[in-house]
């Protein structure tokens, strides 16, 4: 499996990366020797998992997902990231912030997003997590095609209308 | 009077598989061509991108502009489909 991984070293608040490879063993061999979220003034640390979903109900209109697929502008989507992290420690004062996605196949069940936020309180790591997710989902240029068990695909390039919130 | 001028623009995702699985499509324009006119001449010129170019962004040199924004020789172009990302 090919493997890109782009981190930005340069500012120690921040960890931003894409890779084809599963979050869930980078967490694995990662986590034990770099304590992502650690900071001696942090008293809130959060993690929030994007995984993909099997069942998506719209009305009476129920889909069943095999798998979803990303694929991005790769150098521009790390730029994107990269500033919406450092957006985010600005706005929310955090202490560290954390922000993978992966590419390629992610199979159900697995994370497609990672992200983590800590903060001396509570609040500031809450509203900054949803804050990253809303402005990921908005701007950054990752697209993600849905494969169904029916064997059709369709490409999700959402509108307004689309982002619905009572779809489940 | 502006010269003709062609552009390079980058596709993802739909707007690829709506040309034909192609990475990018040549745009014949003028110099100085401003994002709003180069959209809709890709629409013109490129027509199974025609309506997916209305809800796309375009991001000059890795940058969403607006649609005044003039586009500078030798800047990378890339059309944005609705990002789906997450």
């Amino acid at each position: 499996m090919a493997t890109q991984t782009i981190t930005d070293e340069t500012h120690p608040s921040i960890n931003v990366c894409l890779t084809d490879e599963p979050l869930e063993l980078m967490v694995a061999e990662t986590s034990s020797k770099e304590p992502w979220l650690a900071h001696p003034d942090a008293g809130a640390m959060l993690w929030f998992r994007g995984v993909t979903r099997r069942k998506t109900v719209q009305g009476d209109r129920v889909t069943v997902t095999k798998e979803l697929s990303y694929t991005a502008h790769r150098e521009m989507a790390a730029k994107q990231l990269r500033e919406l992290a450092h957006d985010a420690v600005k706005e929310f004062t955090l202490h560290r912030v954390v922000i993978w996605h992966r590419l390629g196949v992610v199979p159900i069940g697995q994370a497609s997003v990672i992200v983590g936020c800590s903060s001396s309180h509570r609040v500031a790591s809450l509203d900054a997590v949803a804050t990253i997710m809303d402005r990921l989902k908005r701007d950054v240029p990752i697209w993600k095609q849905e494969r169904f068990e029916s064997g059709d695909r369709q490409w999700i390039h959402p509108s307004p209308t689309t982002d619905d919130p009572t779809t489940h | 009077m502006t010269q003709p001028h062609s552009i390079e623009v980058l596709l993802f995702a739909g707007a690829s598989e709506a040309a034909g699985g192609a990475d990018r499509v040549i745009v014949l324009t003028h110099e100085n061509a401003t994002v709003s006119e180069l959209m809709q001449q890709l629409a013109e010129q490129h027509s199974s991108l025609a309506s997916l170019a209305m809800r796309s962004r375009l991001a000059v040199d890795q940058r969403y502009v607006s649609s005044d924004h003039v586009i500078p020789m030798n800047a990378e172009v890339a059309l944005i489909p609705p990002v789906s990302g997450g």
